[in-house]
């Protein structure tokens, strides 16, 4: 029973940064009905971003995960603005390669930058306690007070406010929102920024937690993500961090029968399972069909 | 006469190498209705899309003295023309609030968007019933409604409206004529494309015949619907 407390609580510590970043694709495929390859790379140069803050200026905690939100939503911004913008109304395999081309192109810069991985310097000294058996340190759960308190404040963002409002319209019928006076060209680069921040707070939090980041975790752990938000409904933003959650807890769940080589084999077969019986993800909706 | 509201100047709007519009040229005035009518693929929707800044387009729209050209829809709207586009286009995953909301976006006075929204409510009032209902579950005519509510909510000062009959049963098309006439009566301009010639014609003050991307007939309403020529095409009388 402890043990199994144990692994909950990793689970959730997992999921919620799994969470983080499924949101950014999620958010975009909302909007734009675009995935965003180059997501997972942005959460990992927000890491860098991170590193090199530190080794720079060691500010605390609250502040390292507000400069890089900032400095990642300025990338994301940028990516949209001189990546995808330009190919908005272009055929939407061109749109995908780019993205793809783009991870690409901020993975290498970074494997140039920092060909070897790097030790994060400490952010945060944990103190752990231990109730009845379970370990808990504060960082755990720093990670996951930040993660659902940020994910708590974009749905209240996006049910409750005009912008947020803007951004279902959107979703839902992006020729006629500019009838409504929307500029529809900043809610789409406001969204960008949204998602890449939120990617940024994963790339910090990440960080603290496994503090040995490289150019390439960005791979893996995107994907990863991207799965999440597939297996909760892509475009749905609460499908996302249902669907980060799952994953997060398979994944914890099975190294603790299986051998840990069979994770991610876990991983994708539940994709393909749930993909059979509910295709458009946990929550996902079918697109309408326009007439 | 007084300068017009929106005045269209050999308007041409191309679709690749084919023309759609050919060249056209009316205005709209201050306080009145001017009905397009003419059949499908006459370039109705094309006009109006060019006009509110969907599409780009050669020749000039002016409005209130303002060179539309090259300006996006959002900032048309801005300028006071408001667009209800053909299939209405309502938000159906939001509620009908939020789609009333998202059209008062332009505007900052609390005061009176509050008051607009009371009017809207009482010209609506089937509207005020179902508030905070997803807009895609109402009815057709009841989206009509909204989409023309919601439009209201910008406070613009001209509405173009794309085929606000489309789909509805007789009974609702009147209903929703009524509406643009009370609307009218309340100062607001229309300029309306209709396929549906006789209402249209009964509606509004001045009509135009489109009929293959050009301006054939222009003239009071009133006459337009005895013209023989526009009986025996678009009224279904010989």
């Amino acid at each position: 029973m402890d043990y199994f407390a144990q692994q909950a609580i990793n689970a959730i510590q997992l999921g919620s940064i799994y969470a983080l970043i499924a949101l950014g694709y999620s958010m975009v495929y909302g909007v734009l009905v675009m995935i965003n390859f180059a997501h997972g790379d942005v959460f990992m140069v927000s890491s860098f971003f991170c590193f090199l803050l530190l080794l720079l200026l060691p500010v605390p905690f609250v502040a390292a995960l507000i400069i890089v939100m900032l400095a990642t939503a300025v990338l994301g911004v940028a990516l949209e603005r001189l990546a995808y913008r330009p190919l908005r109304n272009a055929p939407r395999v061109s749109a995908i390669i780019t993205a793809l081309g783009c991870g690409l192109i901020i993975q290498n810069t970074t494997l140039s930058l920092s060909p070897y991985s790097q030790r994060m310097p400490e952010l945060f000294v944990p103190v752990t306690w231990n109730f009845g058996g379970v370990t808990v340190s504060s960082l755990q759960l720093l990670i996951i007070g930040v993660s659902v308190g940020l994910m708590i404040g974009l749905d209240f963002f996006i049910r409750r406010t005009r912008y947020g409002m803007a951004m279902r319209a959107i979703a839902q019928d992006r020729i006629t929102v500019p009838l409504m006076g929307i500029p529809v060209n900043t809610m789409i680069a406001l969204t960008f920024a949204i998602g890449a921040a939120l990617g940024g707070a994963a790339g910090v939090l990440y960080a603290s937690a496994y503090p040995v980041i490289s150019a390439t975790m960005g791979v893996l752990i995107g994907w990863k993500a991207f799965v999440a938000a597939v297996i909760g409904g892509i475009g749905s933003v609460r499908g996302a961090v249902l669907g980060a959650y799952v994953l997060g807890s398979v994944e914890v769940f099975t190294v603790t029968v299986l051998p840990s080589t069979y994770r991610d084999l876990v991983v994708y077969a539940l994709l393909l399972v749930i993909l059979i019986f509910k295709p458009y993800g946990l929550l996902g909706r079918p697109a309408v069909q326009k007439v | 006469m007084s300068d017009p509201m929106l005045r269209v100047d050999n308007l041409v709007v191309r679709y690749g190498d084919i023309r759609a519009v050919k060249g056209i040229s009316f205005q709209v005035q201050q306080g009145e209705i001017l009905a397009l009518v003419g059949a499908n693929g006459a370039g109705k929707t094309t006009t109006l899309r060019a006009i509110s800044g969907m599409l780009p387009f050669e020749g000039s729209v002016v409005l209130e003295g303002r060179d539309l050209r090259g300006l996006t829809p959002d900032r048309i709207l801005r300028l006071g023309l408001s667009h209800v586009p053909e299939g209405r286009g309502i938000f159906g995953g939001l509620t009908v609030m939020e789609n009333l909301q998202l059209g008062a976006w332009i505007r900052r006075d609390k005061a009176g968007r509050a008051r607009d929204l009371e009017l809207v409510m009482d010209v609506f009032p089937r509207l005020r019933e179902r508030v905070a209902q997803l807009a895609g579950t109402l009815s057709g005519g009841e989206q009509q409604m909204l989409a023309l509510a919601r439009a209201r909510m910008s406070d613009a000062r001209i509405l173009i409206l794309d085929e606000p009959s489309m789909g509805l049963a007789p009974k609702l098309v009147q209903e929703v004529f009524a509406v643009l006439r009370q609307l009218n009566k309340r100062g607001v301009t229309i300029l309306l494309v209709e396929q549906n010639a006789n209402m249209a014609l009964r509606l509004a003050h001045r009509a135009c015949l489109l009929e293959t991307g050009n301006l054939v007939l222009e003239g009071p309403a009133s006459e337009l619907l005895v013209n023989p020529r526009v009986r025996e095409a678009y009224l279904g009388a010989g």
